[in-house]
């Protein structure tokens, strides 16, 4: 059985002018042990997947419905204080910005030994030893004395660090990161990649990572998801994934990247555009999401939805134009 | 060699920390310190690094929103660094400027054709109203926005937009130099390509000037005649791109490419990962500004700060290492390929 099941999620918005459907009707699984990225441009819905995993949507004016199926348990079953006894020690986040993500007036390891006492019962004493040996395991410089410091006291690829360390204190079984790296300079997200990569390794928790990074998304995962208006529309194993995109959104993603190394070869070339715009969420959408914007759609597509077809083993893909290949039953 | 269009040298800006009992200057940021560049006509100077190396300032000390502390700005041959307001007011049209927030750098209370108008009525472009009409327009199809935009509020367009509005006003002066900071970073990545390909096609058009300053190296890769990467307000590099990425020769700009995350699953590369932070500006090293992250430091690093000089034509840099026989000399050779893992 996978450790998190998501069953056709649906979290709507009530906004003045209509609903704003965020995440319409969105199934995945996570194993554990397994990374797996969501991918997509802003407004696709794949931070509010996150934070409707952990409910975190205030409800109203959101609202969840479909099944978030965690270790055999429904999490929207769940009472508030259930939930909470999950947050932070059985599933944890990571969120993108380390600077306000803080409370600014308790020293980090007052914030790392929060958890600790509250889902472990430790003692005051006992979380701040602890919360020095979490430093150390995510790479921070003189752990006893950056213990007693205060948020604003470190760089922000420090502070993210203190983050994985809060995320990690009570051995999650999943950690969701929520663009980990995309507030950080590029030399600082190597670290952080690094040490995420590590300690999957030395902690064993599933993670769930969130971004619009396609190349991060190269480097740490193992099997991606690809959002668009608030669906998936491709799934498979990174390597396939990036070999063998099979929905023109993803083709275009890729196409849109510019590649480094891109001088060496000597061909020049444009960069694919994706012409036009993301559509309103607030209008229901019959066809495909992507006909709008995409160069192959025909009536069909404007019409019908595409359902999500495995068109290569572990390859799904929403299209109704997609190469097939024969699988395997 | 024809002659620059845009000259900056040994630019200088050290912004004052004040504090104490009686608000006294206690020392000095050192944002940018000493920094040389020049930029042709129709061509693409990238100006890179991470948070807090001082390109942005650099920027904004060309259009002079703040006064240097040392160092000249020279535009077409004539010194603009010096001049007092008036006189700067008419030639502040040949330089254009995109900021990288289309959100925060549009007035919401102002429609579109005003926003345009406005640079255009300041520099007296126009003859009369006709032509200011019409040139509204002229610059609306320039970055291909539909020509009623113009009745519209900023608002009402998504990021990418309001950023083709951004380059249009930009654009409205007729400007020799484009500065563009950070201009794509905010914007998702199927947006970013439309933009991009879009200055690359006004660069052509227009045969603009452009110092496009950005962390972003795939993208400043894809557009750009040549890079210079900065680190702690000085310029560490300075290459055609080709050079550059084939054969870095400053361990910083190795390690910069090596830590760009590429889009290719499984990927062999070297990767060169840097510890610590980026030191503070107001106390930097001495010796080599980089050598408390250097891979390949020596003593000499700690006590002499290198200067930058040519290694082979047209590509500059600043690190000892050079002087060592090539044998002992890391960045001897080529070895962009295997740090970005390209085949």
């Amino acid at each position: 059985m996978a450790l998190l099941e998501v069953e056709n999620l649906q979290t709507h918005f009530r906004a003045a002018d209509g609903i704003n459907r965020a995440v319409d009707g969105l199934n995945f699984h996570v194993n554990a042990r397994e990374t797996v990225a969501i991918v997509g441009e802003s407004g696709c819905g794949k931070s509010v997947t996150a934070m409707s995993i952990l409910r975190l949507i205030p409800e109203p004016p959101g609202k969840i419905a479909g099944a978030i199926r965690f270790d055999g348990r429904d999490l929207l079953t769940l009472s508030d204080r259930e939930m909470r006894a999950i947050r932070g020690n059985e599933i944890s986040m990571i969120f993108q910005e380390p600077m306000t993500s803080l409370n600014p007036v308790l020293t980090v390891g007052k914030q790392i030994g929060e958890t600790l006492r509250l889902h472990q019962g430790m003692s005051s004493n006992q979380a701040e030893a602890r919360a020095v040996e979490m430093l150390k395991l995510v790479g921070i410089p003189e752990p006893e004395r950056r213990v007693r410091e205060y948020p604003h006291q470190l760089s922000g690829g420090m502070r993210q660090r203190v983050m994985i360390a809060i995320a990690l204190a009570c051995n999650p079984k999943l950690l969701i990161a929520d663009e980990p790296t995309t507030a950080l300079d590029v030399t600082i997200q190597a670290q952080i990649l690094d040490l995420m990569r590590d300690l999957k390794n030395t902690v064993g928790a599933a993670i769930v990572i969130i971004t619009h990074d396609l190349g991060v998304v190269a480097e740490v995962a193992e099997r991606v998801i690809v959002m668009y208006a608030g669906r998936k529309v491709e799934e498979a194993a990174v390597e396939k994934l990036f070999r063998n995109p099979r929905h023109p959104y993803t083709q275009g993603l890729l196409g849109s990247m510019p590649k480094l190394g891109s001088s060496l070869s000597g061909e020049e070339t444009r960069l694919q555009e994706i012409p036009g715009l993301v559509p309103s969420l607030k209008r229901k959408i019959d066809g495909c999401v992507f006909a709008s914007r995409c160069s192959y759609a025909t009536d069909l597509c404007r019409t019908i939805s595409p359902a999500l077809e495995e068109k290569a083993e572990g390859h799904i893909a929403a299209c109704h134009y997609a190469i097939k290949e024969a699988v395997a039953a | 060699m024809s002659t620059p269009i845009l000259e900056v040298n040994d630019l200088k800006k050290h912004f004052p920390i004040r504090g104490g009992f009686f608000g006294g200057v206690t020392g000095y940021v050192y944002a940018v310190d000493g920094v040389s560049f020049s930029i042709e006509k129709g061509e693409t100077l990238s100006l890179v690094g991470e948070s807090g190396c001082g390109k942005s300032t650099v920027g904004k000390a060309i259009l002079k929103l703040f006064d240097l502390t040392d160092g000249q700005v020279v535009l077409d041959g004539q010194r603009i660094d010096d001049m007092g307001y008036s006189t700067l007011r008419p030639i502040r049209r040949r330089l254009g400027v995109v900021f990288q927030d289309p959100f925060s750098s549009l007035n919401p209370r102002m429609k579109v054709r005003d926003i345009l108008a406005e640079p255009i009525r300041n520099f007296g472009l126009a003859k009369d109203g006709a032509d200011l009409d019409r040139r509204v327009e002229e610059l609306l199809d320039r970055v291909r926005l539909p020509r009623d935009a113009g009745n519209r509020w900023p608002h009402e367009f998504s990021g990418g937009q309001r950023q083709r509005i951004c380059i249009a006003r930009a654009l409205a002066g007729e400007p020799d130099v484009i500065i563009c900071d950070e201009a794509v970073s905010a914007l998702d990545v199927s947006v970013k390509a439309q933009i991009v390909n879009l200055l690359q096609d006004l660069q052509r058009e227009l045969g603009l000037a452009m110092l496009f300053i950005s962390h972003d190296l795939a993208i400043v890769e894809h557009m750009t005649h040549r890079v210079a990467v900065m680190y702690l307000g000085k310029i560490v590099e300075v290459a055609p791109k080709k050079q550059l990425f084939a054969a870095p020769k400053h361990p910083y700009t190795e390690a910069l490419l090596s830590a760009v995350p590429v889009p290719e699953p499984g990927a062999a590369r070297e990767r060169i990962i840097l510890t610590g932070d980026v030191p503070s500006p107001i106390n930097p090293p001495k010796g080599c500004r980089f050598h408390t992250r250097c891979p390949y430091a020596f003593d000499r690093c700690r006590q002499d700060e290198p200067v930058l000089r040519q290694t082979e034509a047209g590509h500059w840099s600043a690190c000892h290492l050079h002087d060592k026989p090539d044998a002992e000399n890391p960045l001897a050779g080529a070895r962009g390929a295997a740090i970005i893992a390209h085949h």
